[in-house]
């Protein structure tokens, strides 16, 4: 791999930016791997990477039917948080957020995660009892998280309509200062390239039809390329993980539904922060190309359609202006949706299956994109060992039988 | 945007009235209290989830506030029929497509939904254009 560099722009600007390497290989198939990773998203590629980089399995395969990062990767509003209610959710997604601080580095790929904090506003008193038990349960898990007034939100987001007339008005909030945004798609491209360098084959194109399982343990795939063989077998396929468990013969709690995001037209600067508001639902960061990215609710119906309904847009605009009225008049430009996989908890499954050698990272519902390196990273632990790690097994599908849910419906930004 | 025709008010309304209330048929066990954690964890929480064929509950919230249930295809987003409560399906994802086969094509060129409902069938005719 081809290291990028100051140095590298300044020696390859001499040849007129022709001769960069591709970012990587496009391989054939081979028969046998030591683990198949189904789904070549974020999460997919961020566990392939760590397998090999951490645990120093390379023989690895990452197989998706579309191209790489072309699903929820490409979708999400980029939002990296980790200010969660329940200790195993502050564990798993703070894991994340330290992983996310050194990756740009780490992967030689510039992810532009840029720490620029996250408001989560109250309109109620209930709403400021429910942030200020959050604030507390944060701090106790060492997250930098503080209730602020509606005077210091000016201070930080001047754009923020804090008026008491305002139909909702804001009684506080709370900030996480270390939380931010990140650019999608150079995740998953970075992920992908570092992966490749270390000798994983990405297969594009390929679709699983179905498992090969033999006395309850899974030996393989069968896919549109033909059948690969492989005693571990990793299922990170968001909206899709149900279509994959029911080939596996398996059930998961899932529901898969649209949730859509739409940007604006390009403005000036105008946004320093992230804001998100439960109850006024929506959510609006700006990006650094200076669109408003938009974000609210899922469509409550079932969806694989990666569309989304026209009233959940219209609820969407009616939430951001609400926060900021000077936003009335901005054009959108575009809008789209993504298939995000729901649980009951709003809580990821990270587990193993009845199937020995055949393992699930789905759920993430509507908020996966902040937890991609931090998921990748104990999965991929979870796979080399063939135990759960540490940090995911609270995360097993047992516990919708046994009862130990994490409900995290509070510090899930899209009600569902 | 769907166009749903709720089989108590007999009339098509505007998605924005209904709320969807998730899957239709699930039968909550008879004696809660002697089923296994595994039963109940399942009955609360394990769903199908197909892509195509779905039979879901729907509520006409701001119209006649009763629930009823919706066949639709999660990939189309078609809309298949409505029936009331306690009714069964008429399409199930085992006889979709011999259904499909026997729909009919609009002047539109688009498919008929196999709706059930009897002014269905003036869709069919030509109208002047």
């Amino acid at each position: 791999m081809q290291r990028y560099s100051g140095f590298s722009l300044v020696k390859h600007a001499l040849s007129h930016h022709e001769n960069w390497q591709r970012h990587w290989r496009n391989p054939t198939p081979k028969k046998r791997y030591d683990v198949i990773i189904v789904g070549g998203g974020g999460h997919g590629l961020a566990t392939a990477y760590y397998l090999a980089k951490e645990f120093g399995v390379t023989n690895v395969a990452v197989i998706e039917k579309g191209w790489l990062g072309g699903g929820n990767t490409a979708r999400n509003t980029t939002i990296v948080r980790s200010n969660y209610l329940w200790d195993e959710a502050a564990r798993l997604y703070n894991h994340s957020l330290d992983l996310w601080k050194g990756l740009s580095q780490d992967l030689n790929y510039n992810v532009m995660f840029s720490q620029r904090g996250v408001l989560n506003l109250a309109h109620t008193l209930q709403d400021m009892r429910d942030v200020q038990r959050r604030v507390n349960a944060n701090r106790l898990n060492g997250i930098d998280s503080e209730v602020v007034t509606p005077e210091q939100i000016k201070e930080i987001e001047p754009a923020l309509d804090i008026s008491k007339s305002a139909r909702y008005p804001i009684m506080g909030a709370s900030w996480q200062k270390s939380a931010g945004v990140a650019r999608h798609d150079a995740v998953a491209w970075g992920f992908a390239r570092g992966a490749d360098a270390l000798g994983v084959d990405l297969l594009q194109n390929t679709e699983v039809t179905g498992f090969k399982i033999r006395d309850g343990q899974v030996y393989g795939v069968h896919t549109n390329r033909g059948d690969i063989e492989a005693h571990t077998v990793g299922c990170v396929a968001a909206g899709n993980s149900g279509v994959l468990a029911k080939m596996a013969g398996l059930k998961l709690p899932l529901e898969s539904h649209p949730l859509q995001a739409l940007v604006s037209e390009p403005l000036k600067p105008i946004l320093n922060t992230v804001t998100m508001s439960n109850h006024v639902h929506g959510y609006v960061s700006q990006s650094d190309k200076g669109d408003l990215v938009i974000g609210a609710g899922i469509d409550g119906y079932l969806g694989y359609g990666q569309r989304g309904s026209f009233p959940t847009i219209e609820h969407t605009l009616q939430a951001i202006v609400e926060m900021f009225p000077m936003f009335s008049r901005v054009r959108m430009n575009r809008q789209w949706g993504g298939i995000v996989d729901t649980c009951p908890d709003a809580c990821p499954i990270l587990s193993k299956t009845k199937v020995k050698g055949l393992y699930f990272n789905c759920g993430w519902g509507t908020g996966g994109f902040k937890a991609t390196p931090g998921s990748g990273h104990v999965f991929a632990a979870s796979l080399a060992k063939g135990e759960m790690h540490p940090i995911a097994a609270p995360f097993s599908i047992d516990r919708f039988n046994t009862g130990a849910l994490i409900d995290e419906h509070g510090a899930a930004g899209v009600a569902h | 945007m769907f166009h749903i025709f709720c089989p108590y008010c007999q009339e098509y309304r505007e998605e924005e009235e209904f709320h969807p209330s998730g899957q239709a048929h699930l039968v909550r066990p008879a004696d809660p209290a002697s089923v296994s954690d595994e039963e109940w964890g399942d009955y609360l929480f394990f769903r199908d989830n197909p892509r195509g064929i779905h039979h879901e509950m729907w509520v006409h919230r701001l119209g006649c506030r009763k629930f009823f249930n919706i066949t639709r295809d999660t990939a189309t987003y078609e809309i298949l029929e409505t029936y009331r409560m306690g009714e069964q399906p008429s399409i199930t994802a085992a006889n979709a497509e011999v259904r499909r086969e026997q729909g009919v094509q609009t002047a539109d060129g688009g498919w008929q939904t196999v709706g059930a409902q009897p002014e269905n069938s003036r869709l069919n005719e030509e109208t002047p254009s």
